[in-house]
């Protein structure tokens, strides 16, 4: 089986990965054993295979072809970049090349934050996701975001900023942990963005105790020649609810993957997404939803908007123990292909072990409804308006849950801009 | 005949039913009113052998036999017949194929001969007809896709063919228009005699302009607090549940 | 409605519990020696006169064998297979020239008889006359073990030009057919379990309908592991010309055996311009008992070419049987305009485990396809439905539409489902609903009050439940697998 995997670019960009840990790993922060373990396991196995059931989708051989350093230790001018960032009010803290910005930040009152090295957490597995052991081995810098018990924190914005390097391209791999008391709520909004190429590769560590509410709201606009390979790991307790929403418009190679576990009774997951996707794009979205406590409940709305060359892929599981008595699971999954030349892969899908039980997923891939385009062309709109309208009606069931005003607002103009410079 | 005596249930610990007692003797029509929540739904739970709807305290029997030890088939198999208020659907699974399977079932168990295909479709087709029913309703699916009115005449449908001896019907008239309203009362008119008897469980008076019950009953809070001819439906209808409840109380 | 009144009073005739069909009969066998090798595929291709040519591709698809390694993605676990220690060749002694079904021996017919073969085609089996003019309505070609030792109707299937025989003869009445066919649409490399059987299938059934010609019958065949440890092997291949048409029935009961039996059969269709093929199996091979020992290993690939325009294949199976099943029959759907159907049930009880689903492939366009999966677990059995729909670039206006439902019965069993969608044609148009349930309670009671003892219940919900794919078998089939279905699942709500 792994013989086909050999002597590939994947083992090549593993070497180089492991390389640059051994020639670093004296002045990284934090647990050296945690890294040194991670290295071991990432030289034993290399980076994911196409031949991974979880990755077969998504092959990492255009990342491995691409030679990464280290970002450069200067301050960089992100002006540009800054601009960019959505107006939202709201404390927030940015990340500049994976590296904390302390001037650019204004840290909020309400929320423990802790900057300044990797916020490592308890949930990832390293074992399991090979991009958390590249992370772990080579994380320099996060945030830990901690809510005390019974405190709405309101809003926070977490920012990354990749800049542009003179063509070369850098690899940064952050580490964060958000951990909510009981009771406590957030509405974190997340957003990504940058210039030239470069890895990011994110682990963000989620912990939501019993009744605390959690909204997660990403956008993910990075540059047009980025790697976004973002891990994340949710575990929520009783009554406890994780909501979030991740759009993805930019990167060149990109793929989100949820690990969402309901822990405790009447939990509550929603992992909604919208992938826009153009050129050469490929863009990968993958959750897997454990329910592992009784009257639990999960929701997904993922849709995915293709065109050019572009390749989407969608991996949704939802899992049920025997424990998870009433779960309610739910998964949509469906795309929009709008060229010739785009392909959809999707793959939802449900492992069973509770008897009382409702789930259900869907999934449709197809184009936009001929009947539809004609009913709006007959009534007078130009074929383009027709089109352009279908698609955000298309894309309203995923979006429609986001209540915070501001974050919708700007989810709405990244789409109109992205729609503008990639009409169908 | 059905003697209920002193009966206490309720779902799932919660107390509902505080002391029924009743009898309906052998070819009488009996109907039950109540307010919303009164019990009258749980009452016909009971009596049918719902799972989890346990009797706590007294008895209820009919013909001598104690129904609350009986599997819901074997009441079935005596002759009780409950009309669903809101009739369950079973995907796949043909109307014909049900009644049939269902009328053999019974038969069965009281050691009768088995209704062959032929002679039960003529039955069926005769019954069908008497209750305006089309044909092709006995090729549907049990109750899936039946508007609310169709699934109430098919429950009646079924009683005409399984041809109970103590029918109860749980709300039948919610949801039916004036017509559906009278094919439902002929049906129950059409079984009625001297080996039948009936228990109409009915929030509104409308129903029993057309099924003349022998004996009205007030149901408040689980039990039964007024009882007397038909006339006291149309007191309700005049004067609603409130003031005798109050009374009661 | 009277196949249905007729399935009811089977299904309520049907006794309590146990595997009713665990019997084996008495033959004497002629056994090669355990064991894989070139030399024991040499004797299978010996023994059965082969050309040199298929020989030649027996050793080639064993030399591919040796280099691949068995599948793990399954969801489903079982202790290694030694391969070498199993018998690849078994066949009943023969009696010099059984020239009519006269001759076969007694206690082949007397096991049609427990294995409830109908009437009527026990009393064609043994060899009654038909009155004159009357045509039969389904023939059989019996295969016990490895061997095929009765078929019937040849001469009447001949006069339409119909070719209905056991793949051995085939291979030496009709080479040319078989060796533009044997192999063309699975490769003898295409997955272990092919190229095991391809290096070492001992006999299957062959069928050609030419040009214009719909069968005049269902043909049926009836599969059977006899011999202890004796591997089964068998080889169907299908082929129908332009115009033509077939049905053909596939069934099975396996005797009751300690040890675990294996089972590699390969199926291949190819249906060219206007063709139709639909390929109905009934599978109830022994599952081994309530702690999982014993049991039918059923790792099986059936593949469907629709190579020619308008063709169509239609799969419909009723999978109650074996320890472990592994089975995906798929579609080709290469002629433009070509359909591909997949109808399902699968139950497993106890500690059954069952991967099973299928492949659409849309290559040509407007090619269309609709899969219905129909999942029942019990027990502490897992039952996973995997299933791939491919729409490559040219399938413009390609249609699927899934429909994937699970019932879980009990609390220790599981239900999964793996689709894969993957689409890279903007005018297809896929849909897949995938549903997990379990038989509610309002849906017994309503059932019990009416007079339905529980298990009667069950089985008439679960029955309903299946409807879709049982509608799709032919009538004889379709009695027997509602049969099964309630015997299958006896005692499993409790």
């Amino acid at each position: 089986m792994s013989a086909s995997l050999k002597p590939s670019a994947l083992q090549g960009a593993t070497e180089a990965f492991v390389t640059r840990f051994e020639g670093l790993k004296a002045r990284l922060p934090g647990d050296g054993d945690q890294r040194e373990a991670a290295a071991v396991l990432l030289r034993r196995t290399g980076l994911p295979g196409p031949r991974e059931e979880a990755w077969r989708y998504t092959n990492l051989r255009s990342l491995a072809d691409q030679e990464f350093h280290e970002p450069l230790t200067e301050v960089a001018d992100c002006a540009e970049l800054l601009a960019r960032v959505p107006d939202i009010d709201a404390p927030r803290l940015v990340f500049v090349d994976g590296r904390f910005r302390d001037d650019l930040s204004a840290v909020p009152p309400t929320a423990g934050v802790r900057v300044g090295g990797p916020a490592f957490g308890l949930l990832a597995r390293p074992e399991h996701e090979k991009l958390v052991a590249l992370n772990t081995m080579l994380a320099e810098d996060g945030a830990e975001i901690g809510i005390a018990a019974g405190v709405d924190a309101g809003t926070l914005l977490l920012i990354s900023l990749a800049t542009d390097q003179n063509g070369r391209a850098v690899a940064f791999h952050p580490r964060h942990t958000i951990s909510l008391g009981e009771g406590a709520r957030l509405t974190l909004v997340e957003i990504g963005l940058g210039e030239g190429v470069y890895l990011h590769n994110p682990v963000t560590s989620v912990v939501v105790a019993k009744g605390a509410s959690l909204t997660h709201l990403r956008i993910q606009n990075e540059g047009a020649a980025a790697f976004v390979l973002s891990t994340l790991y949710a575990d929520v307790a009783e009554r406890g609810t994780y909501d979030s929403f991740t759009l993805a418009l930019g990167g060149r190679l990109t793929r989100a993957e949820i690990h969402a576990r309901l822990g405790g009774p009447n939990a509550i997951v929603h992992l909604n997404a919208a992938q826009l996707l153009a050129d050469g794009q490929h863009a990968d979205f993958t959750t897997v939803v454990s329910h592992d406590a009784p009257n639990c409940a999960s929701r997904q709305t993922v849709k995915t908007v293709l065109t050019g060359k572009s390749r989407g892929v969608f991996q949704g599981k939802i899992e049920v123990a025997r424990a998870a008595q009433k779960t309610d699971g739910y998964q949509m999954n469906q795309a929009l292909l709008l060229s010739d030349e785009a392909e959809m892969d999707s793959k939802p899908q449900l492992e069973i072990y509770a008897d009382d039980v409702k789930c259900s997923h869907g999934a449709t891939v197809g184009e936009l409804d001929p009947e539809q385009m004609f009913y709006l062309r007959s009534r007078g709109l130009p074929e383009a308006e027709a089109r352009s309208l279908l698609v955000r009606a298309f894309l309203a069931e995923a979006l429609d849950p986001i209540t915070h005003d501001q974050a919708r607002a700007a989810m709405e103009a990244a789409i109109a801009l992205w729609w503008e410079r990639h009409p169908a | 005949m059905l003697e209920i005596k002193n009966l206490h249930a309720g779902i799932n610990d919660k107390p509902i039913l505080n002391g029924i007692d009743l009898v309906v003797p052998t070819g009488e029509v009996h109907a039950i009113m109540g307010p919303n929540g009164s019990g009258k739904s749980t009452l016909s739970y009971v009596l049918s052998g719902r799972d989890g709807y346990a009797a706590t305290e007294g008895s209820a029997t009919f013909d001598g036999h104690d129904l609350l030890e009986m599997a819901p088939e074997a009441r079935a198999a005596l002759g009780v017949f409950l009309a669903f208020q809101y009739p369950v659907e079973l995907p796949g699974v043909g109307n014909a194929n049900f009644l049939r399977t269902a009328l053999n079932a019974q038969r069965r168990a009281r050691g009768e001969a088995e209704v062959d295909a032929p002679s039960f479709f003529k039955l069926a087709r005769a019954a069908m007809k008497a209750l305006s029913m089309p044909d092709d309703m006995l090729k549907r699916n049990v109750n899936v896709g039946f508007s609310g009115g169709e699934k109430k005449r098919n429950e009646v449908l079924q009683m005409a063919i399984l041809k109970p001896r103590l029918a109860i019907l749980d709300e039948t008239d919610s949801g039916l228009d004036i017509d559906a309203l009278k094919i439902v009362a002929d049906g129950v008119n059409d079984q009625r005699g001297p080996e039948f008897s009936a228990v109409i469980i009915t929030h509104y008076q409308r129903l029993l302009d057309y099924i003349v019950p022998d004996r009205v009953h007030v149901l408040s809070a689980g039990r039964i607090i007024r009882s007397g001819g038909p006339e006291l439906a149309k007191e309700l209808e005049a004067n609603g549940y409130a003031g005798m409840v109050a009374e009661a109380a | 409605m009277t196949a249905v009144a007729e399935t009811l009073d089977a299904v309520q005739s049907v006794t309590d519990g146990g595997y009713k069909w665990g019997f084996s009969t008495d033959i004497e066998m002629d056994m090669a020696p355990k064991g894989l090798n070139e030399d024991i595929i040499r004797l299978i291709s010996s023994r059965k006169n082969e050309p040199e040519w298929l020989l030649a591709w027996r050793l080639k698809a064993y030399a591919a064998w040796l280099k691949m390694e068995e599948p793990n993605w399954a969801m489903v676990h079982h202790a290694p297979i030694d391969y070498q220690d199993l018998h690849y060749y078994a066949a009943p002694k023969k009696k010099p020239g059984p020239k009519s079904l006269d001759e076969v021996d007694p206690a082949l017919l007397a096991m049609y008889e427990k294995l409830g073969i109908p009437l009527k085609e026990r009393a064609i089996l043994a060899g009654v006359e038909l009155p004159e003019g009357e045509l039969p309505q389904v023939a059989i070609d019996a295969v016990f073990d490895s061997v095929s030792v009765a078929t019937t109707f040849r001469s009447t299937l001949a006069k339409s030009g119909v070719i209905f025989c056991p793949i051995s003869e085939a291979v030496l009445e009709h080479p040319e057919l078989v060796q533009k066919y044997l192999g063309s649409v699975i490769p003898a490399g295409d997955n272990y379990f092919a190229a095991l059987n391809s290096a070492v299938f001992t006999d299957g059934s062959f069928v050609f309908i030419p040009k214009g010609v719909r069968c005049p019958m269902e043909l049926s065949t009836y599969f059977r592991i006899n011999a202890r440890n004796t591997g089964q092997f068998e080889r169907t291949l299908i082929i129908v010309e332009d115009g033509g048409s077939v049905s053909y029935l596939e069934g099975c009961t396996a005797p009751m055996r300690d040890e675990n039996q294996l089972h590699a059969a390969v199926v291949e269709l190819v249906a060219m311009d206007d063709a139709t093929i639909k390929y109905s199996t009934v599978q109830n091979w022994y599952p081994g008992d309530a702690e999982g020992k014993g049991g039918v290993y059923n790792f099986v690939t059936k593949r469907g070419a629709c190579r020619g325009a308008r063709s169509k294949i239609s799969w419909t199976q009723v999978e109650t049987g074996s320890a472990i099943t592994w089975k995906y029959p798929s579609c080709i759907l290469q002629g433009d305009d070509s359909v591909g159907e997949f109808y399902s049930v699968a139950v497993t009880t106890n500690m059954q485990q069952a991967d099973t689903g299928t492949k659409m492939i849309h290559i040509g366009r407007n090619t269309r396809s609709t899969i219905i999966a129909k999942g029942i677990s019990a027990g502490r059995s897992n039952n996973t439905y995997r299933g791939l729909v491919k729409v490559l670039p040219k399938a413009d206006g390609a249609r699927n539409f899934t429909q994937c439902d699970s019932l879980l019965i009990g609390d220790q069993c599981g239900a999964h489902t793996v689709p894969y969608i993957e689409s890279r044609n903007r005018t297809a148009k896929l849909e897949h609903e995938a549903t997990t349930s379990k038989i509610s309670d309002d849906q017994l009671f309503y059932c019990r009050s009416r007079g339905l003892s529980q298990e009667d219940a069950v089985g008439m919900i679960v029955n309903g439940f299946c409807r879709d794919v049982l509608k799709e078998l032919p009538m004889e089939f379709a009695v027997e697998a509602q049969k099964l279905l309630a015997v299958s699942l006896e005692g499993s709500v409790g």
